[in-house]
């Protein structure tokens, strides 16, 4: 069994915000569609997704209110609010910087 | 998103935790119910899917506290820690009570010695602003504090500019007659503004009204508030009535409020103003008044002292008067009222604080050895995941907590033992300290216990958390290496110890030097045989005994019938009895010397012709009284050694006269006699030279009878008032007691014995906690060697030398402690070297006393571990590890 990657520390937070950003999801809503974005590459352990969601809604970034699914359960949804829209972009920006320095760092002059 | 809303977020779901519980339970059975379908979907068999997405889910109840403490307060988890040291004690709860126990004996006993400290020194007097009130006097080289004579107040009154008001006081008795006869009471005289400069009013009638303190003005008296419940039944009507005060009507025009002391005036219970004086009253050089006054705002002690100093000079230069080199002395009133108690209630307050300071170190080290024998809970929490800081907390909690129950406990002990302690004192004495009502819980006294309960809680918390930071979690759950962390214990363990043991002995130290000094006090050289005598206080009302031959008939009735009681040898009578007070002295002149001016003040009694000769003192050269010398006849003294060695040295002073002056006119005496040195004064202060005249010629009202018995003397006191009011029912008969009782209830005895039974009290207590910490050290350092002493012994090692390699360790660190306490206490005896009485305070036989108690204490301390450390099985002992 192939051990698949870890999340980069950090960013749980984000990709949650992130899926949100479409639609009101579930717990399982959010990590299947994590799961699914990414190909099956990154999986959320529910042992950190629901303290996650516990700090995000302490924070006010994201909303809950339990809701119907299709499939007539009752599920708590989450919603994210202004606030999270605006720590997300700013969230994005800043992983965008990391990233973008840790290509050049990367993509940096060979040595000869 | 600030940390207001967030705070209010935590607080909503605190209030909702059964909700927020469920909640997150559904969400998460939710979450695992939609896995589960996948996996079915995916091909598994339903049973199949639930074990694997209880698999993937994990543990949820762990989950679901994650998530819990995310939102909880910190408070919480606190709480968690709260209940883990409760449930730690009820495991355990001979350790959490002996800590609790130590702490509350060293905070009980500071703080109640505190309680008095505070009450005497640091509250104020019960006066308008009583740092403006000063004590007025004058002074001279030997005596710093000399009353004022009536003149020369009306005059300090009239000419100063410091004072916004000058008054004076002087104590006096009268007879009260009552419906059941007479009785002596204690009175104040005083000048008219006294309760004005004091800020006092009465609490019923009026203050003296100007005028009434002029000479041949009525007689009007101001009750004091215990004489106006005890004698007038708390009456409101009593005002406008009259007490009968040696056979003269004075009117009431007022009482006094409860919460009024004047502690130089004791319990006196009527104040009367000073509206007639005595004939030697009049006279400049009759120092009768004690002064006090108020200071004007922004003149300061000094200046008043040297403004008082200039006018008495200034007096004295104007009425030639010479002999007496007198200034002024300005002293705060405070430091009259407190300054006898000061030096021993400091001396108890350090020897209270060494005691508290010896029961937290003792705590300290439990709690340290308690955390030590932790070490293998400590490492299995920190290997399962526990934070450091969570570990600490989990201490000091635990600390907190046994600091708080301490704290109360030594509270309870301080508020029960303070009253009792106050009631210890003598009534006589504690008249003259109205502080000691003052006593109690209040403002001072809380804030210190909980400045105590803060401290004790930083040392338990602090001790164990120190301990936790030094361990490793590996070493520690190997449990194999004993090394560093256990050396470096050992090190702050053992310092604890030889510190305990160092204050132990300064304790012990003070409290044998001042117990040798209470020996040495009541085994002083008295010049008399104290043992089997009977005394009681005896005054004739004037009004009776108008002439001298009333009075000497009167004299000689009382020795006749006295005498003639079954049991008693004989009887004498005296101004004032021995081993009291160097009080009622004399300033003698020698007729045919040269009077340069000296000071030459001797103690003055007035004794009856058998006095001497009863009190069993010895006679020297010459003879004593005999009945028939009378004012008929010429004046003849004895005197004591002392002022024979110091007036007439080299010479026989029989036959010599020396010249005072009596009810202001002036006497000469031939003396007749030397006796040995009788201790006339306070059994602390050296022996003043002494001068004995005969009652017959001074003619004094009050007297005192000695009255030397064949048997027990306490059963002649009931007899010897009876027959004085057979004798005279208009007698007014007080203070019977027997002799030695009279030498063990003075000043000088009382306080001495109470420093020497407290610090005694106190040093006891040290000691047996020192030996306990030493105890504890030694023990456990042997159970933490065991394996070693197995080891030591399969090789062959005696039992013997295992002895002695415990007692060694304890040895060494016994003497450390010894060391250094003995230097300290040499140091602290210096400091307290006031309250020593015959003892140096680097006594050898003291110090050489506490070395060898300690090494017993130590010696018993460390005997137990020893012996367990030496019955070792090897095999078991190798086995254990």
């Amino acid at each position: 069994m192939t051990k698949k990657p870890d999340l980069l520390p950090g960013t749980l937070d984000m990709l949650i915000l992130k899926t949100l950003t479409r639609a009101p999801l579930h717990g399982y809503g959010i990590a299947l569609s994590i799961k699914q974005l990414s190909d099956g590459v990154l999986t959320v352990e529910e042992g950190s997704l629901y303290p996650a969601l516990q700090r995000l809604l302490l924070q006010g970034w994201v909303k809950a209110e339990w809701r119907m699914t299709e499939t007539k359960r009752r599920a708590r949804f989450y919603t994210l609010t202004a606030a999270g829209r605006k720590q997300l972009e700013s969230e994005l920006s800043q992983f965008e910087q990391m990233i973008a320095a840790i290509g050049r760092v990367l993509s940096g002059p060979q040595e000869a | 998103m600030n940390g207001l809303t967030r705070f209010m977020k935590k607080l909503a779901i605190l209030f909702r935790r059964g909700q927020f519980h469920s909640e997150l339970e559904e969400e998460m059975a939710f979450h695992r119910a939609q896995v589960e379908q996948e996996l079915i979907d995916g091909g598994m068999t339903p049973e199949e899917a639930r074990c694997a997405a209880m698999r993937q889910f994990g543990n949820a109840a762990r989950l679901s506290d994650q998530s819990q403490e995310l939102v909880a307060f910190r408070v919480e988890t606190i709480l968690q820690d709260l209940h883990f040291a409760l449930r730690q004690w009820k495991k355990n709860p001979g350790f959490a009570l002996t800590i609790i126990l130590i702490l509350a004996l060293g905070m009980g006993a500071s703080l109640s010695i505190f309680g008095f400290v505070d009450a005497a020194l640091l509250e104020p007097l019960p006066y308008a602003n009583p740092g403006r009130l000063m004590w007025v006097n004058e002074s001279n080289v030997e005596s710093p504090r000399w009353p004022l004579s009536y003149p020369d107040y009306l005059d300090w009154q009239r000419l100063n500019k410091s004072f916004s008001s000058l008054d004076v006081c002087g104590g006096t008795s009268f007879l009260l007659r009552t419906s059941s006869g007479v009785e002596p009471v204690q009175a104040v005289r005083v000048s008219g503004s006294f309760f004005q400069t004091l800020g006092v009013h009465p609490m019923l009638g009026r203050d003296f009204s100007p005028g009434e303190d002029r000479l041949g003005s009525p007689d009007v008296v101001i009750l004091s508030y215990g004489a106006w419940i005890d004698r007038f039944g708390a009456r409101r009507d009593v005002v406008g009535q009259t007490a009968d005060l040696d056979n003269s009507a004075y009117t009431i025009i007022g009482v006094l409020p409860r919460a009024f002391s004047f502690a130089p005036s004791g319990n006196a219970e009527f104040w009367v103003p000073i509206n007639a004086l005595s004939p030697h009253e009049h006279s400049r050089t009759f120092y009768n008044f004690w002064g006090i006054g108020r200071l004007r705002d922004g003149v300061t002690t000094r200046s008043a002292q040297a403004e008082m100093t200039a006018i008495e000079r200034q007096l004295q230069r104007q009425y030639g008067i010479t002999g007496r080199d007198l200034s002024a002395s300005v002293v705060p009133l405070a430091e009259i009222m407190i300054g006898d108690v000061r030096p021993i209630l400091l001396t108890l307050l350090g020897g209270a604080g060494l005691l508290l300071l010896i029961a937290t170190l003792n705590a300290a080290g439990l709690i340290l050895v308690r955390s030590e024998s932790r070490r293998r809970e400590v490492a299995v929490r920190r290997a399962l995941g526990a934070t450091w800081g969570r570990l600490v907390r989990q201490f000091v909690i635990e600390g907190l907590v046994l600091a708080v129950f301490g704290s109360l406990a030594g509270m309870i002990v301080a508020c029960g033992i303070m009253k009792p302690l106050a009631r210890l004192v003598p009534k006589d004495m504690a008249s003259h300290m109205p502080f000691l009502e003052g006593v109690g819980l209040n403002m001072h006294t809380g804030a210190l216990a909980a400045s105590i309960a803060l401290l004790a809680a930083l040392l338990l918390a602090v001790t164990p958390t120190l301990r936790v930071s030094f361990s490793e979690v590996r070493e520690a759950l190997a449990d194999a290496d004993r090394g560093a962390a256990s050396r470096l214990w050992r090190r702050l363990g053992a310092n604890l110890v030889v510190v305990e043991l160092a204050v132990a002995v300064v304790l012990l130290t003070g409290a044998g030097l001042l117990g040798r000094s209470l020996y040495r006090l009541l085994h002083v050289q008295l010049g008399f045989d104290p043992n089997h005598l009977a005394t009681v206080q005896v005054m004739a009302p004037r009004t009776v005994y108008k002439t001298d031959e009333e009075t000497v008939a009167l004299y000689r009735e009382v020795v006749r019938r006295v005498s003639s009681l079954p049991g008693v040898e004989s009887a004498g009578m005296t101004s004032m009895l021995p081993a009291q007070c160097d009080c009622a002295s004399d300033r003698i002149q020698f007729p045919g010397r040269a009077d340069h001016g000296e000071h030459n003040e001797v103690d003055e009694r007035h004794v009856s012709a058998a006095y001497l000769a009863t009190l069993k003192a010895r006679l020297l050269r010459g003879h004593l009284f005999t009945d028939t010398e009378d004012t008929s006849r010429p004046g003849v003294a004895v005197i004591n050694q002392a002022l024979a060695r110091r007036y007439f040295p080299g010479q026989n002073p029989i036959g010599q006269r020396i010249a005072d002056d009596e009810q202001g006119l002036p006497h000469t005496w031939e003396i007749v006699g030397v006796v040995d040195d009788v201790r006339e004064g306070p059994l602390d202060a050296g022996i003043a030279p002494t001068e004995y005249f005969p009652l017959n010629q001074t003619q004094d009202h009050d007297f005192s009878l000695a009255v030397r018995t064949r048997q027990a003397p306490g059963v002649l006191l009931p007899v010897l008032v009876s027959t004085l009011h057979q004798i005279d029912p208009s007698l007014a008969v007080s203070e019977e007691a027997t002799m030695n009782e009279q030498i063990d209830t003075t000043q000088a005895a009382l306080l001495h014995r109470f420093s020497a039974w407290l610090v005694g009290g106190f040093a006891a207590m040290a000691l047996v906690l020192g030996g306990v910490g030493l105890y504890g050290l030694i023990a456990y350092s042997v159970s933490q060697r065991t394996r070693e002493i197995g080891i030591r012994m399969a090789l062959g090692a005696q039992r013997r030398s295992v002895y002695r390699l415990v007692m060694l360790q304890s040895g060494w660190l016994t003497f450390a402690g010894l060391a250094i306490g003995l230097v300290c206490s040499v140091g602290a005896s210096i400091v307290i070297r006031n309250l020593l009485f015959g003892v140096q305070p680097w006594d050898p036989v003291t110090l050489g006393c506490v070395a060898v108690l300690l090494g017993l204490v130590s010696m018993a301390a460390s005997f137990l571990p020893a012996h367990r450390a030496a019955s070792v099985n090897p095999t078991e002992a190798l086995r254990v590890e």
